[in-house]
């Protein structure tokens, strides 16, 4: 079993996912951060790989990418900077990142290694449903990781149910079509959420993009299994105090009761 | 790859939009209603009768169109063959982008879109989308890299006094490849209300096809026009510039099933096509995928996009249409390139000899006329895309330094 579908089947409510680029805000950063991250309390991270051209994030996300690419980051980079993550790193690890630089490095090679360092699952939303089918899915199923499509509320039923079926590990609730970091009108959300949640879907949902805080984290898991949360600890991050404690009091924040 | 079918016909992609391996939709599912209800029904808007004679209407009475096919008298002694422009920069607004904004304003009515958003480099094509937006009363929000504002005020100034809101994109390289992530940024935040005009034939399927389709009325054209004077609607070769390629994707769009017709597209070398400046992306570039399609782009060995350099504003991009593209892998098109400089005194060399101030793209076209070797016999036909008066500034300070 991977260790998405273990840790769902251990905790399937206010599952907290926390998006982090990696190579920010400093090229080694990024062990630091996810370990930061376990200790205090998130359950999945979710490792960006920097792009030039990230068209589905806003201008925080943006930033962070750029700041890593300055610092350096690269594909091989990251690979070799999570050589050792496992075993101290126990939660699962998913990687998002755009086609173009995974192409360049080649996505056989690409799923292999991410595979061998002990990545679970691959976050990829330029990739569509059509040429994940046709070309590219065949490789990642057979490398043995975890797929997690985007849903949006504008997503007809039968292409939901369709990229449900294709995922694993967990779906990705997209809370309105809009990038990262914009804020969200909840009560349209929940509707959604709602409808998502009758669904009776094959996978657990996390929502992602708007949700920066205890509100409006509290707010989707009503419905949901749980919440992405990303430009909000980046913005988090940027104020340069130490990693450890930023993120320890953003996470408190974030699941106090 | 051969899961997409080969063509058979150039103007006619695959359902999803392949052109060969290039093309597709690879774009983020908050795109996905959007894109997919334009693939389900442009087409059939484009073919609906009441459809064409609105577009017909304006393009005759509003663009001016036709445009001519002038006989270039001097041009044609000095190259030793039988030149002839097509006159695009006659149109209103005074490039062929209008060709395009015309029939997408009145396809995004049909759409029930209440706004439009366009991206745009030059600002040509940003000028022609707030042309038809005021012209039908469109809400109008133009994206700009923040440096194409600076290179292209006149352009900037034309926008706003057509009551356009234009955005300056900070990002990146602040040129069109980074106007075209706000652009598309902006749209997944207000997908129900909004109709992206993209303004060349790049993007996700189906803008690559359409905006072809709206272009392809140059060539329509020019057929006609080529056999009234010369008793034959084909010429040996046409030229056009490229940079996303819509000038050239509308000059060659009638003429791609015809085998005999040599189709050349000119990149913007910049400083020169290996001197790490330069835009000339089928020689620097890889498969790759850019603004939500499969094409030829210029990236690193990590795959991260590289900023272009071009003097031209226009063609100061990393990518290239998946149409042209394909023409580049199929060997059915004649890739050229044509440096800042070379552009620059043929702006001023076309001025002189034929009374014609050309913008600083097609210049490119022109550049390589002498490298093509050409016969008397030939009959050539090049695409005048736009004219020169956007780019005085430049072509002011190239005069202060002779």
């Amino acid at each position: 079993m991977s260790r998405l579908s273990e840790l769902f089947e251990q905790k399937n409510k206010r599952v907290l996912n926390v998006y982090c680029t990696a190579g920010y805000p400093h090229l080694n950063s990024t062990m630091e951060v996810m370990e930061s991250l376990q200790k205090n309390g998130a359950d999945i991270i979710e490792l960006g790989m920097p792009y030039s051209d990230p068209l589905a994030d806003g201008e925080v996300i943006q930033n962070s990418s750029l700041i890593a690419l300055n610092n350096g980051m690269t594909i091989d980079a990251l690979f070799e900077q999570l050589e050792k993550m496992r075993p101290s790193i126990h939660i699962p690890v998913v990687l998002m990142g755009y086609m173009n630089p995974i192409l360049q490095y080649g996505l056989e090679d690409f799923c292999k290694k991410a595979k061998s360092v002990g990545v679970d699952g691959l976050i990829l939303p330029d990739l569509p449903l059509f040429e994940f089918e046709q070309v590219y899915g065949a490789t990642i199923k057979s490398n043995d990781l975890d797929f997690i499509f985007l849903v949006t509320p504008e997503t007809p039923e039968t292409r939901l149910r369709k990229l449900d079926s294709l995922s694993s590990g967990f779906l990705y609730a997209v809370s309105s079509s809009a990038t990262t970091g914009t804020d969200k009108d909840f009560t349209k959300v929940a509707m959604y959420l709602e409808r998502l949640k009758s669904m009776q879907l094959k996978n657990p949902f996390l929502v992602g993009f708007g949700i920066k805080d205890k509100a409006s984290f509290d707010a989707v898991n009503v419905f949901a299994n749980g919440a992405i949360i990303g430009s909000a600890y980046i913005q988090a991050l940027s104020k340069e105090k130490d990693v450890e404690t930023t993120t320890k009091t953003f996470l408190e924040g974030v699941l106090s009761n | 790859m051969h899961l997409f079918n080969e063509l058979t016909n150039y103007q006619q992609p695959t359902e999803e939009g392949y052109y060969g391996q290039y093309g597709g939709a690879y774009i983020p599912e908050m795109l996905y209603s959007n894109v997919e209800t334009l693939k389900n029904q442009y087409l059939q808007i484009m073919d609906d009768p009441a459809f064409k004679a609105e577009v017909a209407a304006l393009l005759k009475d509003y663009v001016g169109r036709p445009t001519p096919l002038f006989y270039a008298e001097r041009l044609s002694a000095e190259i030793g063959a039988k030149i002839y422009l097509k006159r695009e920069d006659l149109c209103h607004t005074g490039a062929h982008k209008i060709n395009n904004t015309v029939g997408q304003i009145i396809l995004a009515q049909r759409l029930g879109k209440k706004k439009i958003i366009a991206e745009t480099g030059a600002g040509q094509h940003g000028v022609a989308t707030a042309t038809v937006c005021a012209l039908k009363g469109m809400e109008c929000v133009v994206y700009m890299g923040e440096k194409d504002i600076e290179r292209q005020a006149p352009n900037v100034a034309r926008m706003k006094m057509l009551g356009a809101t234009v955005v300056p994109a900070k990002s990146g390289s602040k040129t069109l490849k980074d106007a075209t992530n706000e652009a598309i940024r902006a749209w997944i935040n207000e997908p129900d209300t909004t109709h992206y005009i993209i303004g060349s034939v790049v993007g996700p399927h189906p803008y690559p096809d359409m905006v072809a389709r709206f272009q392809s009325v140059i060539s329509a054209e020019m057929r006609t026009q080529l056999k009234a004077v010369t008793g034959s609607a084909l010429p040996t070769h046409v030229v056009a510039c490229v940079g996303g390629g819509s000038n050239a994707a509308g000059a060659f769009y009638h003429y791609l099933n015809e085998p005999t017709v040599e189709l050349v597209a000119v990149e913007a070398a910049g400083h020169g096509v290996h001197s790490g400046m330069s835009a000339a992306t089928t020689q620097l570039g890889s498969t790759g995928i850019l603004h939500g399609s499969k094409s030829i782009v210029m990236q690193t060995k990590d795959g991260q996009v590289v900023e272009p350099h071009s003097i031209s504003a226009g063609l100061d991009y990393p990518g290239i249409g998946p149409l042209h593209a394909f023409l580049y892998a199929s060997k059915r098109g004649t890739f050229m390139s044509a440096t800042d400089e070379a552009a620059l005194q043929w702006a001023f060399h076309l001025s002189e000899i034929e009374g014609i101030i050309p913008a600083l793209e097609t210049a490119h076209a022109f550049a390589v006329l002498p490298e093509m070797n050409l016969k008397l016999t030939d009959v050539v036909i090049v695409c005048l895309s736009g004219r020169g008066d956007k780019d005085l500034a430049t072509y002011m300070q190239a005069m202060d330094m002779k």
